[in-house]
């Protein structure tokens, strides 16, 4: 990698932190509601992930999507002015953080229906395989959703029919307040693949490196020789949403998981390999703080949607 | 009487059924250590231990399913959707199975299961997170379908879907739990099947449930200080559809408005209009008006959602027009 592609790769993780930071603020206040699902310690994984698609690679995503919607180029002020509900939001402010899309940026949504985006996966590289592309779909979903039904049909389905779905479990420990080993059979998410004879891998997921060098293997891998599952380690050190009285977890064990966080590691590694100076990247954290300020901005003073827009868009035919 | 909100109300009747029967038990999403998403089985898992506050993996086939079955052995479980849209992802066993399985086997399985679920738009969750599709799931002979719009309904209409043999669907309004009512001290029960008039007036009937509750007392307030006096029935329950306090109070006023959340095409207007069509068509003196959702799916943005949304003021407009005022 050239410097300048070492420091997009922090500058898109502490974007993603700043915007999540300020997003909570904004719900305080009022001008974000519904839920609001952060993603605060997860940066390095669609970070990691996301860095080595093809622009023709499919990303598809459940309800915590605002950092995967960043890094698949949707801008923060997109990302903000849906957030609070504006026309000039990537979805018209309709659907709201749970539901970020853009279809040109090859990034098929947010989907808030715990796993209901798998099947819908296996049907994108379905569709590519049908017409013969050499494209791969990137799902990713949470650990919580390996234990609905639809997780394991469309694992099955990929499977039998080589579709070339990159699977990606980000394993933040908790599905809501219950933890992998009260709802899981399986301690590792990646055992499940073992029962579809599917490739996988259990990785790091605070450590971007890893992350990135493991997804440009993944994606080779799925597009020559059909699924695989890539599960990913890491944590999320706010609660599941807004409101969360988080009675399930003690702040021990947030704090023990913060000194792998992902941002700090990475800031680590950057000095010590001798990549970028510690003032290079508190200068970039001076620039996210005035893009993160514009975004907030732009969404704020953008029109919220006619009240016709709301009979707009429910079928492609009038 | 004590004033509690709706939330308390269930809340106290899932309590005291739990303490009165040791086979009633608890089973869904975060109902345990979360204490419930809506808190309203907050403190329970501490009393009543994992035994019978089961918290379950995101499986709603299962926790639907598996309740299905338990019950047809005799306990009595209370099955728990975090929301009413993840029980399109249960539907099978709603409707093939907990709905069919005593007919079809002759009697002899009995499936005395309650499926807890909380519906309702207006909090900006967006398309998937805000249906009342409450008038599908009244669709299917053998499921019992009750949707209360006080406290006092609530609690007792709680109770004897726990305490009956067939399996209800109990639906919750997610913006009403704040709601406060009259509530009795001591256990009662109230019966599944009874339609009940909530504000006597002789101009206009509406009938409505749920949420469409809340609003049209607001709208009847509104009205009668217009000289408008509504006469309220809340159905309480969808099926069994009781319209006999209907049709009695429409030969009254001779004038209707059904007032629901669904969206109108296919819903709950449309079937008690056309009953009381059927019913009483010599009585009708102007064409019966629904109010309800607007046919879209619901937006994120709060200003079209609520345009979305039945307000009090469309109740009051329609009401106006079959008066022709
Ligand atoms: C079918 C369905 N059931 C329940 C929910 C409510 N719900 C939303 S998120 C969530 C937890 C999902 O956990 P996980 O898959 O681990 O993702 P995470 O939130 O940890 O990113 C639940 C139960 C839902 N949205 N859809
Ligand atoms: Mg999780």
């Amino acid at each position: 990698m050239e410097k300048n592609q070492y420091l997009d790769l922090y500058h898109q993780m502490v974007l993603i932190r700043r915007i999540e930071e300020r997003s909570a603020e904004l719900y305080q206040q009022g001008k974000i509601g519904g839920f609001l699902h952060l993603y605060i310690g997860q940066e390095a994984v669609s970070t990691g992930l996301i860095s080595v698609r093809r622009p023709e690679d499919r990303v598809i995503t459940a309800y915590r999507d605002h950092g995967v919607a960043i890094n698949c180029g949707i801008p923060a002020k997109q990302v903000m002015a849906e957030l609070l509900g504006k026309a000039t939001g990537c979805s018209k402010g309709k659907g709201g953080s749970m539901h970020m899309a853009d279809v040109e940026k090859n990034f098929w949504g947010g989907h808030a229906i715990v796993g209901s985006h798998l099947p819908i996966a296996a049907g994108l590289a379905l569709g590519d395989q049908y017409r013969g592309l050499n494209n791969v779909t990137i799902c990713m979903f949470g650990d919580g959703a390996t234990n609905i039904g639809f997780f394991h049909e469309a694992f099955n389905l990929s499977k039998v029919w080589d579709l070339p779905v990159l699977w990606v479990c980000e394993n933040n420990q908790y599905g809501m307040g219950t933890s992998v080993e009260r709802a899981s059979a399986v301690p590792e998410i990646r055992q499940k693949a073992e029962g579809y004879n599917m490739r996988n891998a259990r990785i790091d997921g605070m450590d971007l490196i890893t992350v990135r060098d493991a997804s440009l293997e993944a994606l080779e891998y799925v597009r020559k020789n059909g699924p695989m599952l890539l599960e990913i380690v890491t944590y999320r050190y706010r609660g599941h949403s807004m409101g969360d009285p988080e009675r399930y977890r003690d702040s021990g064990e947030i704090k023990k998981w913060q000194e792998t966080d992902p941002i700090g590691i990475y800031r680590k590694y950057l000095s010590e390999k001798e990549i970028a100076s510690l003032e290079e990247m508190n200068e970039i954290d001076t620039q996210v703080d005035h893009e993160v300020d514009e975004a907030v901005q732009f969404a704020e003073s953008s029109p919220e949607p006619e009240l016709d827009e709301l009979f707009r868009d429910i079928y492609v035919e009038a | 009487m004590a004033r509690i909100t709706m939330r308390e109300a269930i809340s106290q009747a899932l309590w005291e059924e739990m303490e009165r029967d040791e086979n009633v038990f608890i089973m869904g999403q975060e109902v345990g250590v979360w204490g419930g998403t809506y808190a309203v089985t907050k403190g329970f898992y501490d009393h009543f231990g994992g035994r019978r506050v089961r918290d379950t993996p995101i499986s709603e086939a299962a926790i639907v399913g598996a309740g299905v079955g338990a019950a047809m052995v005799g306990v009595r479980p209370v099955s728990e959707l975090m929301t009413i849209n993840f029980a399109f992802v249960a539907m099978d066993h709603i409707v093939n199975q907990a709905a069919k399985i005593h007919a079809m086997f002759g009697g002899q399985m009995r499936v005395p299961l309650v499926i807890r679920a909380v519906g309702g738009g207006g909090r900006q969750l967006g398309a998937t997170h805000s249906q009342t599709p409450d008038a599908i799931f009244a669709h299917f002979p053998g499921l019992k379908v009750v949707a209360p719009g006080t406290p006092h309904d609530a609690k007792g209409l709680l109770k004897a879907a726990i305490r009956s043999d067939d399996p209800v669907l109990f639906i919750e309004h997610a913006t009403l739990y704040q709601m406060r009512g009259e509530v009795p001290e001591e256990d009662y029960v109230e019966q599944i099947g009874k339609s009940k008039v909530q504000r006597e007036g002789d101009d206009v009937t509406i009938v409505t449930y749920s949420k469409g509750l809340e609003l049209s007392l607001r709208a009847a307030d509104e009205l009668s200080s217009q000289g408008i006096e509504v006469e309220i029935i809340d159905l309480r329950s969808l099926r069994p559809l009781d319209m006999e306090p209907v049709i009695a109070s429409f030969k009254k006023t001779n004038r209707a408005v059904v007032v629901e959340e669904g969206w109108r095409s296919f819903g709950v207007g449309s079937e008690v209009a056309s009953r009381i069509y059927e019913n009483a068509f010599d009585y009708v003196d102007a064409p019966i008006k629904r109010v309800a959702q607007k046919e879209v799916p619901l937006p994120y943005n709060r200003r079209l959602e609520q345009h979305a949304l039945v307000q009090m003021e469309d109740i009051v407009q329609a009401v106006k027009e079959v008066t022709y005022g």
